[in-house]
């Protein structure tokens, strides 16, 4: 019987070793697996490659591992100016970062997962992020060559899951998740809640089981929740 | 008479069209949603995967799983739809979403945007800034004239790292509404009471003047908010 289903974050994140590259899905702290993350700062690999939207925030999650000096370089897109654990390493010089646009970071890794061996995109033509890249005109415009990426491991979160490791998605929770879930090697999911095999309906199912390797179930740790003012200045 | 940031808002939200498709930055952008005509249709999207973004979520109804770009809990509104980045971003690089209106550190007179990186900025992050300047048709620029220290951020040429070459469309601040075309910059409105020599001298690059050059439509205060200062 196929059961993807392990009984703690413990145990999910158990295989990972020293040196890895490691998808972490989220937007902030929406669909962020911080219990998967929190384990793994229990579990102690080090030297790691963080591949992920942001940054993290302070001593939490992803923040927490950079904090504790894990992680060796960080692919990001937005490391936002509150990441004040990636902000401290950085800044003496003990973390390299690769600053990726948003839509480029997630392109490279859809073409990790669907096997492609890159794409090119007008983002960036003719800035600094695009020293050094081949550059291609198409149709009178400037691409630039984009890479794939792939990861020993990726962590992400989703609403529910069945031990099949079909997962839905709640509200904006898939962000990079989705995307994530098909580009690296072993796939390990933090869940709200696991259900039944059935418990999912086919049309459910946004991210079908053949991704998962590991799908884990816990309560929502309190601390995510912390709602912020808006209209803030430019 | 200059505009508030609810004024500079509130004139963007006027030009808006009838089924756009609309992403808006943070700062003065993410104040235009309260400032839309009545009856006027506009889809805001946000870059983290929502089509149909609605208000900020009222004090405890907020959702943990609904955010906007800026991380801030918003609402969907009915006919919304959520997706993953990859998605969200084919709809920005692919020039589906119509509309986008952002803030900025500079803009040239041949278009260039700079809004993602001052120089000697320490630590960097662009998120999606710049696939928003390359793919949206029609990037508007909402901004303070100046910067805090009276300096112009319209220019000749961009000083700070681009964004994105010759992107900007059109420029709205609190002094005047500038269209970006292939001869240069085009004033096409002024701030209540200014003058067009106003403007220019708050302005590094050159501004033509366009025929019909008019005062903006701005009330003095609209629901209750100052829109003029």
């Amino acid at each position: 019987m196929i059961d993807k289903t392990m009984a703690s974050c413990r145990e999910a994140v158990a295989t990972v070793f020293d040196g890895a590259r490691i998808m972490f899905g989220g937007f902030g702290d929406v669909g962020m697996p911080g219990q998967l993350i929190e384990a793994l700062r229990d579990q102690g690999a080090t030297d790691l490659v963080a591949i992920s939207n942001g940054a993290g925030g302070g001593g939490y999650a992803l923040g927490g591992l950079i904090q504790d000096g894990r992680v060796r370089k960080l692919m990001a897109s937005f490391p936002s100016p509150r990441a004040a654990a990636f902000r401290e390493r950085y800044l003496k010089g003990e973390l390299e970062l690769e600053l990726i646009p948003q839509g480029t970071l997630v392109e490279r890794i859809r073409a990790g997962g669907a096997g492609l061996g890159g794409f090119y995109t007008p983002t960036g033509a003719g800035t600094a992020l695009a020293e050094g890249k081949e550059i291609r005109v198409i149709d009178g415009r400037e691409y630039v060559f984009e890479g794939p990426l792939k990861a020993d491991f990726a962590f992400i979160k989703a609403h529910r899951a069945d031990r099949f490791g079909n997962l839905s998605f709640r509200r904006t929770m898939r962000n990079f998740n989705q995307i994530m879930a098909t580009a690296a090697t072993t796939v390990i999911v933090e869940v709200d809640e696991i259900v039944p095999a059935g418990g999912l309906s086919a049309e459910e199912i946004h991210t079908p089981g053949i991704f998962i390797d590991r799908v884990v179930a816990v309560a929502r740790h309190p601390q995510l929740f912390q709602p912020r003012k808006p209209g803030g200045a430019a | 008479m200059t505009l508030s940031r609810e004024g500079i808002a509130y004139r963007v939200a006027a030009d808006l069209p009838e089924g756009s498709y609309v992403n808006l930055g943070i700062g003065i952008p993410s104040l235009i949603p309260s400032f839309l005509p009545d009856g006027r249709e506009v889809v805001f999207h946000s870059e983290n995967g929502i089509l149909g973004v609605g208000p900020t979520a009222a004090p405890g109804e907020e959702d943990p799983d609904v955010v906007n770009a800026s991380k801030e809990y918003v609402t969907l509104l009915p006919g919304s739809s959520v997706f993953d980045h990859a998605l969200s971003f084919t709809m920005i690089r692919g020039g589906h979403i119509t509309h986008a209106v952002i803030g900025a550190i500079e803009v040239a007179a041949n278009g260039d945007l700079a809004n993602w990186s001052v120089p000697g900025e320490k630590v960097p992050g662009v998120g999606g800034a710049m696939d928003l300047a390359f793919g949206i048709p029609n990037l508007f620029v909402a901004m303070t004239h100046v910067t805090s220290k009276g300096r112009p951020k319209i220019l000749n040429a961009c000083q700070c790292p681009l964004t994105a070459p010759r992107c900007v469309r059109r420029i709205y601040t609190d002094l005047a509404v500038i269209d970006i075309t292939a001869d240069g910059l085009l004033l096409r409105e002024v701030a209540p009471g200014l003058d067009p020599a106003a403007v220019q001298a708050k302005t590094e690059a050159p501004l033509q003047i366009a025929a019909g050059c008019r005062e903006m439509d701005v009330p003095a205060t609209w629901s209750g908010v100052a829109l003029r200062v």
